[in-house]
């Protein structure tokens, strides 16, 4: 991990505190000395990082194309709830498997169709992928905001905030994060609609992003509580309460730009830490219901006829490992463009 | 040593307290736990029934220190005494909720020890390996493997390995079985589980190990050590390793203490009833004691692994003092 006084070397953008001379990099060009932002500096050395650009690119191509699902669906002309097999019975044998080689993979179903219902599975991937990137997306955003918030606070103002954020802490840290999801996901869902009625897929939706914001955001928050801590004791931080900066304004000006590093790089480790987590969910069935696609359902399904269709899992399976491999190699390139000394 | 254990027993009890006040709230204020209970099919005088049986007319802070006191000094139910520890009856089997917890304990906890043990062995000696050769191809491979290992998802490789050897025929399909009266059937009918379960564990123990162990490597005491002349070996497995110590038992007694609480993805993907088997099936059968259960059994299973951690840091390192 970085220590606090190396990220602030490495990108401190509070003008005048840092010569730009005393950076490692020598910034010329045509012989004439110009200034990079530390922004720059990163992006500079992420485009270097080959690795790092692959891995961004598939990731963002994930992002695009779950994004685009409903496009792309509609000129392939499918979608995920039809039953083609009730329309069409050649498609299956007398088992309710796919009559084709290979899943039924064929020029009409590219990656084939699911057993017994006869949807087709990449539509189903597709809208699946949204669903999974849709909530660990809005997860993301909501857990780093609300660690943040409360880390930077409790670091900077200290005292009684700081000692009551690191009981509430260690209090939500005893929650098996696991089993917690599971447990709550009935009980929050029951806060919206009563377990006599059926639950509309939203309700599932927001209650799957609530219980895991709820269990996710204090590793970000103890993480910064801990860098703000020292970079407040820091000269520039003093200059700032001495020419009369309110502690709003120290924050968001002074210590906030400091601590962008860490919360860029957690989140890229984090964002496929939920992917995985709500993917888990719907595998153990208490994530999205049928009939709403989602990527771990498929994998539910995957297994339950593993036996007699392996080709199901292929694509599912194979799509979300690519995911998270590129997505974890992204998180250790922004880390190394942030912070060229932490080498792997 | 007996004060700080004493001292983190007392805090450990306090949090536990918090989060069954805290769950057993949310579970009991938020709606009906009758109505929940009985499902879709209820009529008024099941849930009357439920009310009386469980205690439920009486207000929700009584309820709660019932719960609580039970699980002190034992309880009376209308359908019979349920003896200390008392978690309750479950709502689905009308079972004592200790008893199926206890019931599914085995099969959890040797899944947890088995799993440990390969990822700890494979895990750490890939680890140590690949930072004792840092920077040659062994170091690359295992790197390598390693950052592809930590992206399969149990819910992926499960299946694989299944349709690799139980549905070929090659091995039997994965089972819990006594290790008192079979340790060969259980070894056997545990090792595809072990194997799936550790994977993302040994993969991520690989990884911590190397990079702890290259950090350890440049602290100042080990180029001393190194300087005045002693083997190399010697300075990797005593001076080295000692130091890389205290970030692994921390991570390694957060996983025991999740691993203990119930592999709920593996139990459930290789069909082993054990704890989080146990939990999925409550939950999707809405039977709120028996998630409750669970839910404080788990907490307090990651609460004393936590203690033991931290009273480790003193054998592992003698600058840390227990007070």
């Amino acid at each position: 991990m970085t220590s606090p006084s190396q990220t602030a070397a490495a990108q401190s953008d509070t003008p005048g505190l840092e010569p730009e001379g005393l950076k490692k990099e020598k910034n010329r060009k045509g012989g004439e000395l110009v200034g990079r932002s530390p922004g720059q500096l990163m992006w500079t050395r992420f485009k270097r990082d080959r690795t790092g650009m692959v891995c961004a690119i598939v990731v963002l191509a994930f992002f695009v194309i779950s994004a685009l699902a409903p496009v792309i669906a509609s000129i392939y002309g499918k979608d995920p709830y039809t039953l083609y097999g009730s329309n069409d019975p050649s498609l299956f044998d007398d088992f309710g498997f796919p009559s084709g080689p290979n899943g039924g993979i064929s020029g009409d179903f590219w990656f084939g169709i699911e057993p017994q219902l006869g949807r087709d599975l990449f539509t189903q991937l597709l809208y699946g992928m949204r669903t999974s990137l849709g909530i660990s997306v809005v997860v993301t955003v909501l857990v780093v905001i609300t660690g943040t918030i409360l880390g930077v606070t409790a670091g900077y103002v200290g005292g009684r905030a700081d000692y009551w954020l690191g009981r509430v802490i260690d209090f939500l840290l005893a929650f098996p994060s696991q089993l917690t999801f599971v447990a709550f996901m009935p009980v929050v869902v029951a806060i919206f609609v009563p377990p006599s009625d059926e639950t509309p897929t939203y309700i599932r939706v927001v209650a799957l992003i609530l219980v895991q914001w709820a269990l996710g955001w204090m590793g970000l928050a103890r993480l910064l509580r801990g860098q703000v801590l020292s970079l407040r004791e820091r000269e520039f931080v003093e200059a700032a309460k001495i020419t009369g900066a309110s502690p709003w304004r120290i924050i968001r000006k002074e210590l906030l730009p400091n601590v962008v590093t860490p919360i860029l790089v957690q989140s890229t480790y984090m964002l496929p830490l939920f992917v995985t987590a709500e993917a888990g969910l719907s595998y153990l069935g208490v994530g999205i219901m049928e009939p709403t696609p989602d990527w771990g359902r498929l994998f539910r399904t995957a297994g339950d006829i593993y036996e007699n269709d392996p080709t199901f899992l292929l694509f599912p399976g194979a799509a979300m490992v690519i995911f998270v491999l590129c997505f974890n190699l992204l998180g250790d390139s922004v880390r190394d463009a942030f912070d060229p000394k932490s080498g792997r | 040593m007996l004060p700080f254990l004493f001292r983190r027993t007392f805090g450990a009890i306090v949090t536990l307290i918090l989060l069954s006040a805290v769950t057993f709230f949310v579970f009991f204020a938020v709606g009906d736990p009758a109505l929940m209970s009985c499902g879709k099919n209820c009529t008024a005088d099941n849930v009357a029934l439920i009310h009386q049986n469980l205690g439920l007319d009486k207000p929700l802070p009584t309820q709660y220190w019932d719960f609580l006191s039970g699980i002190f000094v034992g309880r009376d139910y209308t359908i019979g005494h349920c003896s200390a520890p008392c978690f309750g009856y479950s709502f689905a089997t009308k079972q004592d909720v200790w008893s199926t917890m206890m019931d599914r304990l085995p099969t959890t906890a040797s899944l947890a020890i088995g799993g440990a043990i390969v990822f700890l062995v494979i895990g750490l000696g890939a680890g140590l390996l690949a930072a004792w050769k840092r920077g040659t191809v062994l170091d690359k491979v295992v790197t390598g493997v390693s950052m592809v290992l930590s992206s399969v998802q149990i819910y992926i490789l499960g299946p694989i390995v299944l349709g690799i050897f139980v549905y070929s025929g090659v091995m039997a399909s994965p089972k819990y079985v006594d290790f008192t009266s079979n340790p060969g059937g259980w070894f056997m009918g545990l090792l595809l589980p072990w194997l799936v379960m550790s994977t993302i564990f040994t993969a991520q123990y690989t990884r911590m190990s190397r990079s702890t162990m290259i950090e350890q490597l440049q602290e100042e005491h080990v180029r001393t050590a190194k300087a005045k002349g002693m083997p190399a070996r010697y300075v990797f497995l005593r001076y080295a390793w000692r130091g890389s110590l205290i970030p692994i038992v921390t991570i390694l007694g957060m996983d025991l203490g999740s691993l203990f609480g119930g592999a709920m993805i593996t139990e459930f993907t290789f069909s082993l009833a054990g704890i989080g088997r146990l939990a999925i099936n409550s939950v999707t059968t809405l039977d709120l004691p028996m998630v409750l259960g669970v839910l404080i059994f788990s907490a307090a299973l990651i609460l004393v692994f936590n203690i033991i951690v931290d009273a480790t840091y003193a054998f592992i390192d003698p600058r840390v003092r227990l007070s």
